[in-house]
């Protein structure tokens, strides 16, 4: 193991592990109104101004040039077909931008397209070997899995929230506890988020490459939620906390009356404490991805140069050389060339003399 | 020059990454793995900042005392004008889906190779200077300070990419290490740090007019060199007229496609085609270089080159201008030229065919249009003839070069125009991982097309080549076709070190050699002069006389 991976790997995973710890013992320890109240209203502070901040920080830089990545054939002849796929990887209109950008956002399109390349040994070959390449999904499906778990159990948690719980939170419920067989009932989006961080963490680890480019500010998100999903798991289905007090606090959070009832469970404030750093670290993390991609210059043009203009807020004049500049230094041999000219030989020569004269 | 390893030894690459941490490590510059510094007269002739006599494998740069504050200065007002950079510098997640994309690191197996990682030689620095944890957490955060070996390593690392873009093309966040590496470029140049090969093209090319260096005079007799050639072979005059004003099409063209064999070839091309067409039409001795290797090293480098086409085209007051087979000349017009103007070109008129009527509104304000789509609305029209069995003797495969590729998405143009014009069962693709928006970088675009640095280039070309060799073994593919200038000059010396069995060749080069003039000389060759197929005999027995 190197320091670097090391370093990397343990202090993140001790940062969580020491987060979980200051949580439980503060809640031990009677300090449920900071960990119940104080912390979330701060991270939730700290979430909205930070996202804004970061985002006004992007967006004063401009964007000087239009340069989307372009992966699909451009319309240009009118009789050259270009197929939906075409208009999504090459959007010239902004209509085919939405589009390109709705599914990149929602279906994860680009990494549908993952590949995967490995050196063969080829015999037959006079170089012995050769690179093959082949449609890698793997990636594709653990993200979307993580994102998409992620996102319903976010949803289900508005159950907490509201009062009388809004139809379409018991509908996702239904949904996703369709899985009877147990008591409670199992929710499939549980097993899929830790699944999901399972191989997103496992893969980091095995894959000698990912090992080596992985950072902290990699390990830690994964630490983080993979520690609240393992809480909110044994909440729900081992050690059963009071529901109707944890609700009591939550709707006091949103309507600005907060209360902390007795009798809840300590692994909550743990629960909470780290949904709570969750929300405090992600605009000043590499999480920022989710509102990034929607601002990417890569992606989120049209491929229209040819007929439209982009300006640059900071375009400046430049020192160029001038058609004249070639025509003074190579005037004589352009014109033994048969080159056109400006200026023929004769007349330059006549304007140097006048201007020798006047000196 | 180092000898480059061969072939079995290349291929066996090594994708362990090494024991110690990556910010442990450093690079190390042996021969044929770095490109050399550029001569201080290169940076006096386009006023760069520092020119001065360096060495990249000593250990002394002589940077300016003050280097380390330049270019964290230089940095922060790139951050302040590119979103895209502090973007690319925040949203990354390390994913790696880009890692295994990059023809380099599979080519090179470093895995600071892979975007990812080449990408964090800039943002660990970001962090450590300009985010409040890397100012605090330090190394925990990912940051590290700027030192003179991590500058180093940039330079290394930047140099081993050729802005293709594959690796924003799977980037689920679209993040472009092209945009990173030139910007990246750009802060190596701050403190006079550049190689040789860019900053001699890009003087020449700004005090001359090309590349390649060549004055006007030069310039017209190498294409009326080739000029001659057509006539020599075919038969037909294909004079060309410079400068002319009031021609209606200003045409521009890399360097790379009258200055040296196959491009010359495809320059033998055009000029059959425009004459088979009469079309008027002219070139520049000013507005001689389409290719644009300013573009590599900075924004403002890419600017001032560009700025010719548009100068000559209002100077000669032409109607618009046609551009001929080049990758990255493609991308600067393209994605750059009209944003560097800063006005649309009002001086030149909407494109139209004088031949078959077509006005190319996708270039209405833009004004220029793509050989290939012009060749292709001719043969579409029918207002092209062709013998497509004098292209008998090519199997082709062809590459799509990275910048038309990902920046214009130009993809269907040539394959029309090349199954027009080789008989029928002679194209073969490459496999799909491989082309189109997929396609694999010649391993030497973006200025690292430089002799000293074979070795790399050979690595870096490596999963081009593969996809060639396996396309050659499968269906006999004896020629590469591309669209690219710079790919005709990097292309024909990796094949000859992957697959020496293929060739490369523009596909201009293929229309012309097809056309079918009236009162043509009988055809015995192609415009290489090699025997078209049921005269290999003939040739032989000219031989023998």
């Amino acid at each position: 193991m190197t320091n670097f991976f090391k370093m990397h790997f343990f202090v993140p995973l001790a940062a969580v592990l020491g987060l979980v710890a200051i949580a439980y013992f503060g809640a031990e320890a009677n300090l449920t109104w900071v960990f119940g109240v104080v912390i979330p209203y701060l991270a939730i502070l700290i979430f909205f101004e930070g996202l804004i901040y970061r985002i006004i920080q992007w967006v004063r830089s401009p964007v000087p040039y239009r340069i989307p990545t372009t992966a699909g054939q451009h319309r240009a002849l009118p009789w050259i077909e270009t197929t939906a796929k075409d208009k999504l990887d090459n959007p010239q209109t902004f209509l085919q931008v939405v589009g390109r950008m709705g599914l990149e956002v929602l279906a994860f399109r680009t990494l549908f397209r993952n590949t995967r390349t490995e050196l063969k040994k080829q015999d037959d070959y006079p170089e012995g070997a050769r690179l093959v390449h082949w449609s890698y999904k793997w990636l594709w499906i653990g993200a979307i899995a993580f994102h998409y778990a992620f996102l319903v159990i976010i949803l289900r948690h508005l159950r907490f929230f509201s009062e009388p719980t809004w139809g379409f939170v018991h509908g996702i419920e239904t949904v996703d506890g369709a899985l009877r067989f147990f008591v409670p009932a199992i929710y499939l989006t549980d097993i899929v988020l830790l699944a999901g961080l399972t191989y997103l963490l496992a893969r980091r680890l095995t894959n000698p490459a990912m090992r080596y480019i992985s950072l902290a500010a990699d390990y830690f998100p994964l630490f983080l939620i993979l520690g609240i999903g393992i809480t909110g798991v044994i909440l729900r289905y081992y050690v059963r906390t009071d529901i109707t007090a944890v609700k009591q606090l939550a709707i006091g959070l949103v309507t600005f009356n907060p209360v902390v009832p007795a009798g809840i469970s300590p692994l909550f404030f743990v629960h909470l404490f780290l949904v709570s750093v969750l929300f405090m670290y992600f605009p000043f993390s590499k999480l920022m991805h989710m509102p990034g991609v929607f601002l990417s210059p890569a992606r989120n043009l049209a491929n229209n140069n040819r007929v439209r203009l982009h300006v640059n807020p900071w375009n400046y004049p430049v020192k160029f050389h001038t058609y004249m500049d070639q025509e003074n230094e190579y005037r004589e041999a352009m014109y033994e060339a048969g080159i056109p000219l400006e200026i023929p030989p004769e007349a330059a020569e006549q304007a140097e003399q006048a201007e020798q004269k006047e000196q | 020059m180092a000898k480059v390893p061969s072939p079995q030894e290349l291929s066996k690459v090594n994708y362990r990454p090494p024991a110690k941490g990556w910010t442990e490590t450093k690079p190390e510059f042996r021969p044929g793995t770095y490109c050399n510094a550029a001569a201080p007269k290169w940076l006096e002739m386009v006023s760069y900042p520092y020119p001065r006599r360096w060495s990249v494998p000593e250990a002394d740069w002589h940077l300016p005392p003050d280097w380390k504050e330049i270019v964290l200065q230089q940095m922060e007002d790139r951050l302040s004008r590119f979103r895209s950079l502090k973007l690319f510098f925040d949203i990354c997640v390390r994913c790696g889906a880009c890692a295994d994309k990059c023809h380099f690191y599979l080519g090179t197996g470093d895995p600071k190779n892979m975007p990812v990682l080449r990408a964090e030689l800039l943002r660990s620095v970001y962090k450590r200077y300009f985010k409040p944890a890397g100012k605090i957490l330090g190394e925990l955060a990912g940051a590290r300070d700027l030192t003179e070996d991590v500058l180093k390593e940039w330079f290394y690392y930047l140099h081993q990419c050729t802005i293709c873009r594959r690796c924003s093309v799977f980037c689920p966040y679209g993040i472009d290490m092209a945009e990173m590496t030139i910007l990246g470029r750009e802060l190596l140049s701050s403190v006079g740090i550049n190689i040789e090969w860019a900053l001699a093209s890009v003087a020449s090319c700004y005090t001359r007019g090309s590349h390649i260096g060549a004055p006007p005079q030069a310039y017209v007799d190498m294409i009326d060199f080739l000029a001659e050639e057509n006539e020599r072979i075919t038969g037909i005059a294909t004079p060309v007229t410079y400068n002319r004003k009031g021609a209606e099409i200003l045409f521009i063209t890399p360097s790379g496609d009258y200055f040296a064999d196959p491009g010359s070839f495809t320059m033998m091309g055009y000029l059959l085609l425009f004459k088979y067409l009469d079309l008027d039409y002219t070139m520049s001795t000013y507005a001689a270089e389409g290719g644009n290797f300013g573009w590599f090293i900075s924004h403002e480098m890419g600017k001032r080159l560009n700025i010719k086409m548009y100068e000559e085209a209002k100077r000669l007051g032409v109607k618009w201008i046609l551009g001929g087979e080049c990758g990255h000349m493609w991308r600067v017009c393209n994605q750059y030229m009209n944003t560097y103007y800063g006005t649309p070109p009002d001086f030149l008129e909407v494109p139209k065919s004088p031949i078959t009527g077509t006005v190319f509104e996708h270039a209405k304000m833009h004004k220029m249009v793509h050989i290939s789509e012009f060749t292709a609305d001719l043969i579409k029209n029918g207002k092209l003839k062709f013998d497509t069995s004098r292209n008998e003797h090519i199997k082709l495969t062809f590459h799509d070069s990275c910048n038309p590729a990902r920046a214009m998405g130009i993809f269907e143009e040539p394959r029309y125009i090349i199954n027009s014009v080789l008989p029928e069962g002679h194209f073969f693709e490459m496999p799909p991982n491989t082309i189109r928006e997929k396609t694999f970088c010649c391993g030497a675009s973006a200025a690292l097309n430089a002799d000293e640095y074979m070795e790399t280039r050979m690595k870096g070309g490596f999963p081009r080549a593969s996809a060639v060799r396996f396309v050659h073994e499968k269906y006999g593919v004896n020629h590469l076709g591309c669209i690219c200038a710079l790919d005709r000059a990097t292309l024909p010396p990796l094949l000859q070190y992957w697959v020496p069995e293929v060739d490369v060749t523009g596909i201009t080069e293929m229309v012309g050699n097809a056309l079918i003039f009236p009162g043509e000389l009988e055809r015995t060759t192609d415009l290489r002069d090699r025997p078209l197929v049921g005269f290999e005999e003939a040739e032989e027995e000219e031989e023998a006389e």
